[in-house]
């Protein structure tokens, strides 16, 4: 993505004008620890999708799975699943 | 164009200031009145208990609630207006940056009043000078004529689609807010012809396009937009002074940024602002009769700087003398002689300047005093080189 230069932003000032755009924001770099799901375990009991603050545990109508373009790695997941079938490995470089 | 006839009345500063924001009828009026621009929201609210505006008048809890209203009703899209001075503008402090930034086109009127301590309720220019930095455009206003053509002049330059951004109209605290003097009153339709119907670029209540206001921007952004905010109020100037020149086709007294008086020839120039123009310019005259070569230079404008129009006016002086009615402890002299001074530094051809400070907690300035500075600045001419900062009137 092409950032404005200041130019650009005489006209406007510091305003966005078109709205649901924090969509292309991706927050998922922000993520230290990463959150992986071990399918043989889950039970597909939803308080991961329930309990995560970013909304980025998604269901696809069968089972729960992570987006990783906004899932920050907070582990509320992990620490919330009854059976600790969610792991935090840590991102590596 | 044709020259109108208006009608003449006598009327205080701060009435002056109230009687322009009723013609101009803002949508919103959010204010905590204090000393001494009181009478401004006095006054102004009596308009609103009479019907005599539409305004939504808020009264607030304090001058931070008073400024963050005003921030909401002009990012709403609403024409909007206050007034304060001092601790007031002070305690502003950090919305009058968001008002700037976010590109909203407030008016306020500031009665210029000392800062504590010790409490003073007098005029000086320390509030507007601690909000020099603000990104707020600064116009002084030497006399109640000024006070309310600038008011009204401020309201078509702010909400001009290449400005958008906030104006503060200032004069002195008592000096010129409490002193009743004749005002030629410009006609209610008149005044709403000349500053047209505010349009906003970009309002919140717009829902059928939704924006987001002042949103977070981090390294990666923030510096461009501080770049493009400094690009809009530098690019003011040219607007100011065509809002000037309409001001003076309707009424006859034109406007620019700033005021020259006898300064083109002039070998020793006083620079000042607001009402000491006003004594500066008798003593002026008085040498002038005498055959001495003496200039006034009146800053109209104090942001955006008109710095080439300063450069212009002083270059050809032998010395020039800076009058800063407010101080900045610890630094060498005032903020209207760092301005002048550092921005004519590269000229081949210059003045000496010589820094004064004067009549801060509304310490008079006399005739007397103008006197003396311009028998000061003949002194410095023959000895080549300025003296330290001089306190005009300050008991030892």
């Amino acid at each position: 993505m092409r950032l404005p230069g200041w130019k650009d932003l005489v006209e406007t000032g510091p305003i966005i004008l078109e709205p649901g755009n924090a969509l292309e924001y991706k927050t998922g770099d922000w993520r230290t620890f990463r959150p992986e799901i071990d399918y043989n375990k889950c039970t597909t009991c939803m308080f991961c999708w329930l309990f995560c603050p970013d909304s980025a545990v998604k269901f696809d109508g069968k089972k729960v799975y992570i987006d990783y373009d906004y899932c920050k790695g907070c582990g509320v997941c992990a620490s919330e699943c009854p059976v600790k079938c969610i792991t935090m490995k840590e991102e590596e470089k | 164009m044709m020259k109108t006839t208006f009608k003449k009345i006598a009327i205080e500063g701060n009435e002056a200031v109230a009687l322009a924001m009723k013609q101009v009828n803002p949508d919103v009026v959010a204010a905590y009145p204090i000393t001494p621009s009181t009478e401004v929201v006095q006054n102004f609210s009596n308009y609103v208990a009479n019907g005599e505006v539409d305004t939504e008048f808020v009264a607030v809890e304090s001058e931070h609630s008073a400024m963050s209203a005003c921030i909401g009703a002009s990012a709403a899209g609403a024409r909007v207006m206050t007034a304060t001075a001092s601790q007031g503008l002070a305690l502003m402090w950090e919305m009058l940056y968001i008002a700037s930034s976010m590109r909203l086109p407030i008016v306020m009127a500031v009665s210029n009043r000392a800062l504590s301590a010790p409490i003073n309720i007098h005029g000086d220019h320390s509030d507007a000078m601690g909000a020099r930095d603000s990104g707020w455009i600064q116009i002084y206003s030497e006399n109640v004529q000024e006070i309310y053509d600038n008011i009204i002049q401020a309201v078509k330059i702010g909400e001009d689609p290449q400005v958008r951004l906030p104006v503060m109209v200032n004069f002195d605290g008592f000096i010129t807010s409490h002193s009743e003097e004749i005002l030629e009153v410009i006609d209610d339709d008149l005044v709403k012809k000349f500053i047209g119907e505010y349009k906003p670029k970009y309002s919140l209540l717009d829902v059928d396009k939704p924006i987001t206001i002042g949103p977070l921007a981090l390294f990666d952004s923030y510096f461009e937009f501080k770049v493009a905010q400094a690009y809009a109020i530098e690019n003011s100037l040219p607007i100011i002074k065509k809002v000037g020149r309409e001001f003076g086709d309707l009424t006859g007294r034109y406007y620019d940024v700033i005021e020259k008086y006898h300064t083109d020839d002039a070998k020793y120039i006083i620079v000042a602002m607001s009402s000491t123009c006003g004594t500066a310019r008798e003593v002026v005259d008085d040498l002038r009769n005498k055959g001495l070569p003496v200039g006034l230079l009146k800053i109209r404008v104090f942001r955006p700087f008109p710095l080439e129009e300063i450069s212009l006016a002083l270059k050809n002086a032998k010395v020039v003398g800076i009058l800063d009615r407010s101080m900045i402890p610890g630094s060498f002299a005032g903020p209207l002689y760092h301005e002048i001074v550092s921005g004519m530094y590269h000229l081949d051809q210059r003045p000496i300047f010589q820094p004064y400070v004067y009549g801060l907690g509304g310490r008079d300035i006399t005739t007397e005093h103008i006197n003396k500075v311009f028998s000061e600045l003949k002194e410095i001419e023959k000895v080549g080189k300025p003296k330290g900062l001089i306190y005009i009137g300050v008991r030892e």
